[in-house]
């Protein structure tokens, strides 16, 4: 009766390799490498730049164990830390042949030493929370309000254009937080406005009033306009933190939506807030300015002249070198939006939107100089790169096209590098913690530490207390922990310190099933069951209560899940995780190896569970005398 | 090895009425702390700034806080951390300013009692990763003193914790109590969440009693608890519930106290099992852990005693019946019932 079909042993078999093939990489460590990433906003890195890193490397004599590119920024791994520095310098010298103004970020690194063939299996080990890397996290509160005030904006410059281009005269347009007024003199006016309204502007809706003698039609964002416009604003806020983080150098950043309208940074490896802060917050620094076209500026680009009074060169970027004005027309805060959209000739172009500031002095400096050009330059580490520069049409205010693109993929680039500069809203810093790299080692110790000695100790009374039976429990708590690392590692969870106390817990509760059957086992064997029946009834009965006893445990955990937040949020996950693998390990594995060792035997007298004692005058066991 | 040598089962419920005198005198006490002291909120609720340094030399608090004080940003507490090097400071929201800046300047203060100057070092680890962090550097290259952790709070995320834990709370409660409901009955639930409510109330309660820190992760090691020892009351309730079938001419104060005998080695067993990897975390996990652990061991200590002696005895008063968990003969017993349990 304790045979398990083949099947049942070869899961459990195949369960066991899974799970040493996924806890493996966690035991292989880190190997230092060195990271390449993107310097600018303007240069986009892809796997061309791996050939050049491995000639650079070639170059000084270094021997990498791989180069490759992945996400966002290319890595090699090194054998040594004097290797690794040397290849920094070498390829540093490659990439960026000006030190004064790097393209390319290169910044030492550790990757995991584990061997490719695993990697390929996507067998990857755990990612370390800061709090046991060291490391600085940011969480941050985006200004929702503003984001909608700003597309209010900009909803309202397009009202204006719409009203005027279809001639219906109205007393004014006011924008007020997120909704927007309009007045008329003339109901007739108001009906044709509001019909014109309700089909061209589907986002908004509108509401008809009167203020005193005047009438007017209220305008506000529907629900789903504004879920989809903070939803953007979100995204566009983690996009634009992206390529300011990068500037770090930062191993693997992650910039995270947390919640409707906040955002988190976890940069580990810096410890230097202040900086990081710093680079966080740099606003926006886009600028839309007169270019020069005149013949003193053609022979001061010539290098036939010097650069006009007044006036500056710009030598990198798309249209450079050019001259331009000093003066700044409009700049990135200025900035609503830039999106790809097609001409009316169905051509690639961005088309811009400007907040009515931004429009007032667009329209002013157009008017005097169509048939001349602009230019657009993105300010990054106080150096100007040209974004475009492009003829003046005609007057316009504050929306505008910018055609000539070429390609579709061009205008996307270009609608993204103006969006780089500024934030769809402002942000707010409402959490920070740092953690220093020493605290973060001695999190490590610590919590290896507990999880050693507490199995330990389980361990040795189990076999104590049990014997045989108790050296079972054992193996599967072991069983247990490697699967529960080995689930973590595949879902490539963050391990924090909370984490590692689940682990620790959850290894202490989920003993408790083998107590319980344990015990249950003793039990019939006190009552005078043959072995064999004692097993299986042992385990039958205690099924229901394991079951019953876990399924609290999880509702708490599920709790801890939806409810917690960070650190508390990682304990759930691994608390989680680790009732399910108990439940599996503590039945069917160690049901498996009872199976394995006493299944077979038909006649079996005695059991190795401890001494089973007995109550003076219950009737001894027929089966053994 | 055998440690449980019962001959027959034990009284408890002739006791009934002293265990729960006891429970209710602790679960007052508790109240009263509560009430009285009331929770010492880490900063992951309140909102506030926390700093964490390490001194070269053994720090000495009292000129720490004087200096701190001296900034003027409201009241400092100045505490030794895990060593006598370490150093936590903690200091409130207030909201006249930038809150994010209050780390920096106090550390900056700090460095300048060390006669050092702050900087920025950018160094490699041994292990080949670079690192950048603010470091304060002394006389001759020494760091008199060092930025460990440092830690910001906003109000309104410290407001939203309070609520996510009572949220938690009360789901954990309802869910544990459908479930309950739903495989036993409702006296049962009753029974166990009250139980096992009052261990939480008496974990909050030696909390406020000693002032020890409330944090998140205590806030964790709350709720598992809750979930843990409900679980204890749940393999009682178990063998409540086979005894009533096994056992027909028993009574139901009888049926109680067998339950409770013949679970009784494996109730200790198994909490001392995990009690002692809490024991482990306690001893080894460092401060971070301390007070996670320590709310661990009260609530699986009382957590013993409320499931076996509480949860039962409230059981036996709302007038658990034999014919509450054995509805139906055995005859037409549906053999897909879920709450069919072991069968004989």
């Amino acid at each position: 009766m304790n045979r398990y079909p083949l099947w049942k042993y070869l899961m459990l078999a195949l369960a066991l390799v899974v799970g040493l093939l996924y806890t493996l990489p966690n035991f292989y460590g880190e190997a230092p490498a060195v990271q390449v990433s993107s310097g600018k906003a303007t240069l986009k890195l892809d796997a061309g730049v791996v050939p050049r890193i491995e000639a650079a490397l070639k170059g000084a004599g270094v021997q990498a164990d791989f180069v490759q590119f992945e996400g966002n920024s290319a890595k090699a791994r090194f054998a040594d830390t004097d290797t690794q520095i040397k290849a920094k310098d070498a390829i540093a010298k490659a990439l960026n042949p000006d030190p004064t103004d790097p393209s390319y970020i290169v910044a030492l690194n550790l990757l995991s030493r584990s061997p490719a063939w695993l990697t390929k299996l996507h067998a990857l080990p755990m990612y370390l929370g800061l709090d046991l890397r060291g490391g600085v996290y940011f969480l941050m509160q985006v200004d929702m309000r503003a984001a909608l005030s700003k597309k209010a904006e900009s909803y309202a410059g397009d009202l204006r254009s719409l009203l005027r281009d279809k001639d219906i005269r109205h007393a004014g347009i006011a924008r007020d937080g997120e909704t927007i007024t309009i007045g008329f003199r003339d109901p007739a006016l108001r009906a044709q406005a509001l019909k014109l309204l309700a089909d061209q502007m589907a986002d908004l809706q509108w509401v008809e009033g009167s203020d005193g003698s005047d009438l007017k039609l209220t305008g506000t964002l529907k629900p789903d306009a504004m879920r989809r416009v903070q939803e953007q604003a979100l995204q566009q806020n983690i996009t634009t933190l992206h390529n300011r983080v990068n500037e770090l150098g930062v191993k693997e950043p992650v910039i995270q939506q947390q919640g409707a309208d906040r955002v988190s940074v976890q940069l580990p490896g810096v410890q230097d807030t202040a900086k990081a802060k710093d680079i966080i917050g740099r606003t926006a620094n886009l600028e839309f300015r007169l270019a020069d076209m005149t013949p003193e500026a053609r022979a001061a680009l010539d290098g036939r002249g010097p650069v006009p009074f007044g006036r500056e060169r710009f030598g990198v970027g798309r249209g450079a070198p050019v001259i331009v004005y000093k003066e700044v027309i409009a700049s990135g805060d200025m900035l609503t939006d830039a999106q790809p959209r097609p001409d009316q000739y169905h051509q690639p172009a961005v088309s811009v939107t400007l907040d009515s500031k931004g429009g007032r002095r667009m329209l002013d400096t157009t008017r005097a100089n169509v048939g001349n050009f602009m230019a657009a330059i993105l300010f990054e580490k106080n150096k100007g790169e040209v974004l475009t520069v492009a003829r003046i049409q005609g007057e316009f205010g504050n929306q505008f096209q910018i055609t000539g693109m070429g390609t579709t993929e061009a205008a996307n680039d270009l609608a993204l590098l103006l969006r780089a500069g500024g934030l769809a809203a402002p942000m707010e810093i409402i959490e920070e913690r740092t953690i220093g790299p020493s605290l973060g080692k001695d999190n490590i110790d610590r919590g290896f530490a507990s999880v050693t000695y507490g199995f330990a100790a389980i361990a040795a009374f189990m076999c104590a207390y049990y014997l045989l039976f108790g050296v079972f429990s054992t193996l599967a708590l072991a069983f247990n922990l490697l699967l529960l690392v080995a689930v973590l590692s595949m879902l490539q969870a963050t391990l924090t310190l909370p984490g590692i106390a689940a682990i620790a817990l959850t290894l202490g509760m989920a003993i408790d099933a083998n107590v319980l059957i344990n015990e249950r086992v003793r039990e019939e064997l006190r009552g005078g069951a043959a072995p064999q029946a004692a097993i299986h009834a042992g385990y039958e009965r205690a099924w229901a209560t394991i079951l019953d006893s876990n399924v609290t445990t999880l509702i708490a955990g599920l709790a801890l899940l939806a409810f917690g937040s960070g650190p508390v949020k990682g304990f759930a996950v691994v608390h989680c995780l680790g009732i399910l693998t108990s439940m599996f390990s503590a039945v069917l594995f160690s049901r498996g190896l009872v199976n394995l060792w006493y299944g077979r035997q038909k006649r079996l007298k005695s059991v190795s569970i401890g001494q089973v004692w007995r109550p003076q005058g219950a009737a001894p066991p027929t089966q053994q005398s | 090895m055998e440690f449980f040598r019962i001959q027959r089962d034990i009284p408890f419920m002739r006791h009934a009425l002293v265990f729960n005198v006891i429970s209710f005198l602790t679960f007052a006490a508790a109240v009263f702390f509560l009430v009285t002291r009331g929770l010492h909120l880490s900063i992951e609720f309140t909102g506030g700034t926390l700093l964490e340094v390490n001194y070269a030399q053994t720090a000495d608090i009292n000129k720490t806080r004087a200096s701190v004080e001296a900034l003027g940003f409201g009241e400092v507490q100045v505490q030794n951390f895990g060593t006598s090097h370490d150093v936590l400071i903690r200091l409130p929201i207030r909201g006249d300013l930038k809150q994010s800046d209050v780390a920096s300047r106090v550390f900056e203060r700090l460095c300048a009692d060390e006669s050092g100057k702050v900087g920025q070092r950018q160094y490699a680890t041994p292990q080949g990763e670079q690192v950048t962090r603010m470091a304060c550097t002394g006389v001759g290259d020494a760091e008199p003193i060092r930025l460990s952790r440092t830690e910001f709070v906003g109000p309104a995320v410290g407001a939203e914790l309070y609520l996510d834990g009572l949220k938690a709370l009360a789901f954990v409660v309802v869910g544990i109590m459908v479930y309950l409901a739903f495989r036993f009955e409702w006296k049962f639930s009753i029974a166990a969440i009250v139980a096992n409510l009052h261990d939480v109330v008496i974990i909050l309660g030696f909390f406020a009693f000693f002032q020890w820190e409330f944090s998140l992760a205590v806030l964790a090691a709350v709720l598992a608890v809750l979930g843990y020892s409900v679980n204890e009351s749940v393999v009682i309730f178990d063998r409540i519930r086979e005894a009533f079938r096994r056992f027909r001419k028993m009574n139901t104060r009888e049926v109680i106290d067998h339950a409770i005998t013949s679970t009784i080695s494996r109730t200790i067993i198994t909490h001392g099992s995990t009690q002692m990897m809490v024991l482990a975390m306690l001893l080894f996990g460092g401060p971070t852990l301390h007070y996670f652990a320590v709310a661990l061991t009260i609530g699986i200590l009382f957590g013993i005693y409320s499931s076996v002696f509480v949860a039962a005895a409230i059981a036996m008063w709302l007038g658990v019946k034999r014919e509450d968990l054995v509805r139906t003969s055995s005859k037409d017993r549906d053999p897909n019932d879920p709450n069919a349990g072991a069968v004989v």
